[in-house]
């Protein structure tokens, strides 16, 4: 059982993992992140764990939240990981039943901008001219704001959050796990695919220091309603920095470039504002 | 035990409050919403030590249901038609993971067109998903199986879900006098639910439902299989500890007047209390006709319904739920291979009636006796009721 060389989500899910300990539970649905699931009477993770169906990780969550609360456990943290599809997509509504009823769970979306486990499917998170095998002259209109739906339940404690900055991630972690004691925590974590998205194994981590510098990922946390950016981006690098190294934005031409930085400038400067 | 007044949805709610499920989820849908409005009132109250997780969809519902039996506790839901078939995916879940849930389904057709009456299409449906099905004929019998379904549902050699399957309407909406026994009397007949099985725990972790290989997974079937086996092996102990506790009788199948039957119909729900009635009506007027009522569909009862009518010459099924491009309905079919190893197989002539909510009167039921009893079966299936030319439906006003 392994992930593909340069996996972001693999490494990623060390630091979750590292991050809940022992008195935790775990809802993985089918995507990319079912390799730690295990298959047959093998698996990887150390503490229980429910590989459940792509719609309904929230729900299997809070029921299993339910369960332990109702046997006075409420020390158990249950944590739901689930790729962007399983989240953005597919899975939106129940999703959004949990965070509405305020469900202590922790969730996380590994969001390597495609489903990945299926053959590098175009999802609502692929962005804007990136390549996949469903939008294979570039993916035309915005990905859908994740943070911003997620915000609109009013939550306590939203973040994104990235594998290319760990000390950032793992505050964060630490910081939503404790907010389950009073309601749902989110984090979307930023996870390059080497295998989806055409780049070099070795540069995932690169890369996705290259998506925040260039604004293309910004680094905030909501807590309680109130937005900060945790890492701010005065001068952001060119995006053809960050383009170059993968394969998927190979066709992009200078226009299409252009347009992305507007709307990644305009992107940040709400966050600057204090809005998602 | 008290003797109140309930309707099929209370008697559903009643028995989930005797069981002492821990975890509520539910979704409203016609016929079914009384069961999620009065669970909870009662976990509002305190009648019901329970969390209510107000859910946005049937799928979650299930799947909430699922995630906390997991942990330990018994999870309550309840649905009907579309929201069972909203449902299917994850009901595989529950039943593959053998997971002990019991759940009210108040039998109501699946579109299209929309209805929102009674059929049996819904359950019929999910026949062969690995849910045990238990079909109730009253309100009494609502409650009644849902006891039975979760002590035979938890043992250990069966580990199987269970619907408990009311008649939209017919049932659900329709008051009746009602035994509900006493907590303490339940607790001694239904102990606290212990999961020995997959369960979710920290201090014991494992991880469920992960991908399996094929040298594997037919195994794993298999034992769902030799489950209901031992299901239907079990049955009719739990059925008799039900009696000694309560005092009401139950089987898997009941036969009514089979014994020297000519003719015998077969039928599931509020059906079989107007096949009685016309049964009644006929043997007055000196004609042998006869009722075999089938409790449990899944476990399918075979060997039982063999011996109760395998001796009879005319048999008929009626099916409350087309099987659309077979020959005949589900419970037909299922009752002609029950009975065609018989070494003089009666010939079983298949019924569809009352779909879409449409009555049943014992006018019908004459009528279906009448076809058996002057050998006038048809081929395979007669649609009762249905007009001559169906295909000319309706003028649409413009
Ligand atoms: C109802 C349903 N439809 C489709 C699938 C097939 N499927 C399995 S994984 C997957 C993609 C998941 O994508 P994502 O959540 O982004 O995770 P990733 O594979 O990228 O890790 C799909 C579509 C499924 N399991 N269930
Ligand atoms: S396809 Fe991508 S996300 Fe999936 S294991 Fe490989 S690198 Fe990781």
């Amino acid at each position: 059982m392994s992930a593909c060389a340069g996996c972001g989500l693999e490494l990623g899910a060390r630091y979750i993992m590292e991050a809940l300990g022992e008195n935790s539970t775990l809802v993985i649905p089918p995507g990319c992140a079912a390799l730690f699931s295990g298959y047959g009477k093998e698996t990887v993770t150390k503490i229980p764990g429910f590989q459940g169906n792509l719609e309904n990780t929230a729900a299997y969550a809070a029921g299993i939240k339910a369960g332990y609360e109702m046997q006075g456990r409420e020390d158990i943290t249950v944590l739901g990981m689930a790729g962007d599809g399983a989240t953005v997509d597919i899975g939106l509504q129940s999703l959004s039943g949990a965070l509405e009823r305020g469900d202590k769970i922790l969730y996380v979306c590994y969001d390597n901008e495609a489903y990945m486990n299926t053959g590098v499917q175009g999802s609502a998170s692929t962005p804007t001219y990136a390549w996949t095998t469903t939008t294979p002259g570039g993916k035309q209109g915005y990905r859908k704001n994740l943070a911003k739906i997620v915000d609109a339940h009013r939550i306590p404690y939203l973040a994104t959050a990235s594998i290319g900055f760990v000390e950032d991630f793992r505050k964060k972690l630490a910081k939503a796990k404790e907010a389950t004691k009073t309601g749902p925590a989110f984090i979307h974590l930023f996870a390059p695919c080497p295998t989806g998205w055409r780049s070099r194994p070795d540069t995932s981590v690169e890369i996705a220091q290259l998506a925040v510098t260039t604004r293309c990922w910004p680094l905030f946390e909501i807590v309680d309603g109130v937005l900060s950016i945790t890492k701010e981006v005065k001068k952001p690098k060119p995006l053809t920095d960050y383009f170059k190294l993968q394969g998927r934005f190979k066709g992009i031409s200078d226009e299409q470039v252009e347009a992305v930085r507007q709307e990644v400038d305009a992107a940040y400067d709400r966050l600057m504002e204090g809005r998602v | 035990m008290k003797r109140v007044m309930l309707d099929g949805n209370g008697a559903a709610t009643e028995g989930m409050r005797l069981a002492r499920i821990r975890v509520v989820s539910a979704y409203p849908i016609t016929p079914q919403s009384p069961i999620s409005e009065k669970l909870a009132d009662y976990v509002t109250d305190g009648t019901l030590d329970a969390k209510y997780i107000r859910v946005e969809s049937e799928h979650s519902a299930m799947s909430c249901a699922i995630g906390a039996q997991l942990t330990g506790v018994r999870a309550g839901t309840a649905t009907a038609s579309v929201g069972l078939a909203l449902m299917h995916e994850v009901l595989g879940v529950a039943a593959g993971c053998r997971v002990p849930i019991v759940m009210p389904v108040v039998n109501r057709s699946l579109v299209s067109p929309w209805s929102l009456w009674c059929d049996h299409q819904d359950a019929m449906a999910e026949r062969d998903g690995g849910w045990m099905q238990f079909y109730a004929e009253s309100a009494q019998e609502v409650l009644d199986l849902i006891l039975i379904a979760y002590k035979l549902a938890e043992k250990n050699d069966v580990l199987l879900p269970a619907m408990v399957c009311l008649d939209g309407f017919f049932l659900s909406h329709m008051p009746d006098a009602v035994y509900v026994p006493a907590q303490e009397d339940v607790d001694k007949f239904l102990p606290a639910y212990k999961n020995d099985n997959l369960k979710l725990d920290p201090d014991d972790p494992m991880f469920i439902n992960d991908l399996t290989g094929s040298n594997e997974f037919m195994e794993m079937r298999f034992q769902q299989a030799v489950a209901f086996d031992y299901a239907q092996d079990l049955m009719p102990g739990v059925m008799a500890e039900f009696e000694e506790a309560f005092g009401r009788k139950y089987s898997m199948v009941e036969a009514y007047e089979c014994e020297d039957a000519e003719a015998v119909l077969v039928s599931l729900g509020s059906m079989s209390g107007t096949i009685k009635h016309t049964v009644d009506m006929m043997r007055e007027q000196g004609r042998k006709v006869g009722m075999l009522k089938i409790t449990s569909f899944r476990p399918f009862p075979a060997e039982a319904i063999r011996e109760l009518i395998g001796h009879v010459p005319h048999i008929g099924v009626i099916d409350r739920s087309a099987s659309l491009g077979s020959e005949t309905g589900p419970v037909c079919n299922e009752v002609r291979s029950a009975l065609q190893v018989l070494d003089k197989a009666p010939e079983v002539q298949g019924f569809v009636a009352g779909l879409g909510g449409r009555d049943v009167p014992p006018t019908t039921i004459e009528e279906a006796f009448d076809t058996l009893l002057n050998d006038k079966t048809v081929a395979a299936v007669k649609w009762l009721d249905v007009q001559d030319n169906a295909l000319r439906l309706r003028e649409v006003d413009a």
